[in-house]
């Protein structure tokens, strides 16, 4: 090989145009490839977070009332509802809560370590609920223990209560006391009322899976309370997730018909998930794309050109076949001619790919390009070339000896 | 001559179908890629009021001040106001026009019997909120200052909530139950459905699919304790529960804006926002110094980033894969045309001239752009059409063709597949005839 590149070079000096064009097209295709690679598998990885509760068999009630009613009404009523719920023969439990993993953002809080702190340690996403809220959402305890039904406080609509007790995630206590002694401690959530942490769950997500959410990840706890419920989460027994979905509503308007369940909000987990993450999902189908069609136009213009050269240099290779070059020496030619000029639209390019990422961080929230994405690119796109001309360069390779006698 | 032109490039590009219709295909899906990706960003970058945007301000006040827990810490004050200062700023009432808002989420109980109750959303708006907003009305109109000042209990609902309700009549003058009371209906709005909700950014988070139903007076909601449905940000937890306590508190949950007609009402209202904060101030309500902000609704909107980045991002990569096709293209019709080397050199010694040669290849040059618009328009077509199966409702259901977008999708493909087509002709162009005839 290494004894054609210089002809090879010196034929390259000769196109000049044609082959700076193509080594362009190369390194702009790389460029954007990389970049639209790296997106799709930021997005794939955040669509594909798990929330931590057993959504395989999870319902979210979205529920609001219809009539004006006293703080003592309505909690009679959620209680009556629970009831209700939980007698279904598919449901295993049920719990009222003010959200849900997933919602899109309800409530959040400051926390702090001390009650005079200025600057809060960190935020916390809000579940409110009672003694049967572990065993609905199918989180998992990893110390201390659940709420009893003494503990769990009622809270009207905006009352402001702090329950002495919480139950906070395996992230929240980490990042609150990362020695690992959480269990026992008391917390502050704005607020100078204590809640001692009892209890430690290995993993919640958020309500909200926003860039702003993204610092306080799974940072959730969960709070004794049954609050004026904005939702119902109903845990099916395995496999009868149809039925408690078909049967629950029904219960419920059985309790009172006053009532307005919101059909766009809530439902099962992979509604809840396709909500969550529309715009992730969308964002990393269309880069993959553009990318395809990217890559196709590349291949196809390699084709193209590549093939016009053969054309124009028919004469050169029946001569070069005349004075003893063999087909595989034609084909070598141009298969070395296109990965030189491959190689120089992948440095070029590599450095595009990671100039155009530095500048986007700056521009929208995004993270490093990592090097990977880049070798890999630089990679594919050099056995993109080489099979793109691997069609020219095999007619070129069957152009006959006696070519070379004929005048064009 | 041109029509010889035109028919000289009909008859080379038949002569090479493979190349020919490759070069339309990559101009076809790069136009499309970017005039879809255009339509997407055209339609949530738009002044969603025209004709009035600079004239509408949204103010902010600092109620936290430099400890305040903010989100991002960034200096700003809170992107909504508090309770009292909202009620301060409208009882100074310094604008031409002005409304404080909040948004609600009520329950409406429809008057035929068995119908479930609905929910609907909505605004707490202020009389002026109407006038300000050049909000369109199918059926009566606003309510006036007395109604705000006396608490009215009236409403003005939205056409689809009218038809709903009272099946497309003119319902002003009829009764609706709101939270178990009952309103009198004084206007129904024509398909008002601005994009972004500018007049309420923060909770609308810009873009929505829904219509806002009900307005309701502002001090009638707070009378009855009607809840804040929106956002509500704060410092520090209420001390006193329940609404009023949210209204007692330092939590910021209301959204304002006000009219302000030229520069010297700006300023003038930019020096009564800072007079109102030093004021506070001195009353040792806030222990620092004025931080307040009043953006126009361009900034305002720009401020809030309303417009997504991934809208962004989408057109910048698919700008990338025009870039890519045009030097594609650059690539192909500088091999289409060198390939005639000989042709042009026999037309150059016939005594064609240099310009010659341009108008011909140019012109070839340009039916292929017009081809690749043509296509382009199909795709830009069944890609508007399909952004709702990858981008989010409410912002794919704004997208849409239009003459401009349709024009513009052939004068892009027309104009890059010329620019595109400069390099080849000049090369083309400097054919020697000599050498050319020499070596045949």
């Amino acid at each position: 090989m290494s004894m054609q590149i210089k002809p090879i070079l010196a034929a390259l000096h000769r196109h000049k145009a044609g082959t700076v064009l193509i080594a362009l097209q190369i390194a702009l295709t790389l460029a954007i490839v990389c970049n639209a690679m790296f997106i799709i598998q930021q997005r794939l990885a955040h669509l594909s977070e798990p929330t931590g509760v057993d959504e395989a068999n999870l319902l979210v009630i979205s529920n609001h009332w219809a009539s004006q009613m006293s703080p003592q009404q309505t909690d009679a009523q959620i209680r009556a509802d629970l009831t209700a719920l939980r007698q279904l023969p598919s449901v295993r439990d049920a719990s009222p809560s003010d959200g849900y993993p997933l919602s899109g953002g309800n409530w959040d809080n400051f926390i702090m370590r001390t009650p005079d702190q200025l600057t809060p340690t960190t935020d916390a996403s809000v579940y409110m609920g009672d003694e049967h809220m572990l065993d609905t959402l199918g989180v998992k305890l990893v110390a201390g223990r659940n709420f009893n039904a003494a503990e769990v406080m009622q809270m009207a609509p905006r009352q402001v209560v702090i329950p002495p007790v919480v139950i906070v995630t395996q992230a929240l206590a980490d990042h609150l006391f990362p020695d690992g002694s959480a269990l026992g401690k008391p917390i502050y959530s704005m607020s100078a009322t204590p809640s001692t942490i009892i209890g430690i769950v290995e993993r919640l997500q958020r309500q909200g899976v926003t860039t702003w959410n993204k610092p306080y990840a799974y940072e959730s706890l969960l709070w004794p309370l049954r609050q004026d419920g904005s939702y119902y989460i109903v845990r099916a027994k395995p496999g009868q997730l149809a039925d408690a979905m078909r049967e629950a509503p029904k219960a419920l308007y059985a309790q009172s018909r006053m009532r307005i369940i919101d059909s766009k909000d809530g439902g099962s987990y992979p509604q809840i998930r396709e909500r969550a993450y529309d715009s992730d999902r969308g964002m990393a189908i269309l880069m993959g794309i553009i990318s395809v069609v990217l890559l196709a136009i590349t291949a196809a213009g390699i084709v193209g050109l590549t093939s016009f050269w053969v054309g124009q240099r028919r004469k050169q290779i029946g001569v070069r076949r005349a004075l003893g070059a063999t087909r595989g020496d034609i084909l070598n030619y141009f298969l070395t001619e296109n990965l030189l000029i491959g190689i120089g639209g992948v440095l070029f390019g590599a450095v595009l790919a990671i100039g155009i990422n530095l500048w986007m961080v700056t521009q929208f929230e995004m993270a490093r390009l990592s090097l990977a994405y880049v070798a890999v690119g630089v990679v594919a796109l050099l056995l993109l070339g080489q099979g793109a001309v691997l069609g020219p360069a095999l007619r070129a390779s069957h152009v006959s000896p006696v070519e070379a006698t004929r005048s064009v | 001559m041109f029509t010889y032109y035109l028919e000289l490039a009909l008859r080379s590009l038949r002569r090479s179908p493979g190349l020919t219709a490759l070069m339309v295909l990559t101009i076809g899906f790069g136009v499309a890629a970017s005039m879809t990706t255009y339509s997407v960003f055209r339609a949530v970058s738009g002044d969603p009021i025209p004709w009035k945007s600079s004239k509408l301000f949204v103010p902010q006040i600092d109620a936290w001040g430099p400890n305040g827990l903010s989100r991002d810490n960034d200096g700003e004050p809170s992107d909504a106001l508090d309770y009292t200062d909202a009620m301060a700023l409208m009882r100074d009432h310094r604008a031409k026009r002005q409304s404080a808002m909040y948004q609600v989420s009520p329950s409406v109980v429809p008057v035929q019997a068995g119908k479930h109750p609905l929910n609907v959303s909505g605004h707490a708006v202020y009389s002026e909120f109407f006038p300000m907003l050049d909000a369109p009305f199918l059926y009566g109109s606003g309510w006036n200052a007395d109604d705000d000042a006396q608490r009215a209990a009236v409403v003005v609902i939205s056409s689809k909530l009218n038809e709903k309700l009272f099946g497309s009549v003119n319902s002003v003058g009829k009764t609706l139950n709101i939270e178990g009371k009952d309103y009198r209906v004084v206007g129904v709005l024509d398909n008002w459905k601005p994009q972004p909700r500018y007049y309420d950014v923060v909770n609308s988070g810009g873009f929505n699919e829904g219509v806002e139903d009900v307005f309701v007076p502002f001090e009638r909601a707070i009378a009855v304790s009607m809840p804040n449905d929106g956002n509500t940000n704060c410092t520090e937890i209420p001390k006193e529960s329940g609404f009023v306590g949210l209204q007692h508190s330092s939590c910021v949950w209301i959204a304002y804006m006000a009219e302000l007609d030229d520069a010297a009402a700006v300023t003038a209202y930019r020096q009564y926002l800072d007079g109102y904060a030093r004021d506070q101030q001195k009353a040792g309500r806030f222990s620092w110094a004025p931080n307040n902000r009043l953006r126009d609704v361009p900034a305002w909107l720009d401020f809030k980033k309303v417009v997504p980045s991934d809208t962004r991002v989408s057109l910048l990569v698919a700008l990338g894969l025009l870039l890519v096709c045009l030097v594609n293209t650059v690539g192909l019709l500088l091999a289409k045309f060198l390939r005639r080397s000989g042709e042009i050199g026999v037309r150059r010694a016939l005594g064609a001239p240099r310009g010659a040669v341009y108008t011909q290849f140019l012109t070839e040059a340009g039916v292929v752009g017009l081809a690749g618009g043509v296509l382009g328009l199909l795709l830009t077509g069944v890609g508007v059409a399909s952004v709702g199966l990858v981008l989010p409702k409410s912002i794919s259901a704004l997208a849409h063709v239009d003459l401009s977008l349709l024009s513009l999708t052939l004068v892009l493909a027309v104009v890059a597949t010329l620019l595109a087509g400069l390099y080849p002709t000049f090369r083309a162009s400097r054919v020697q005839p000599a050498w050319q005839l020499k070596s045949n």
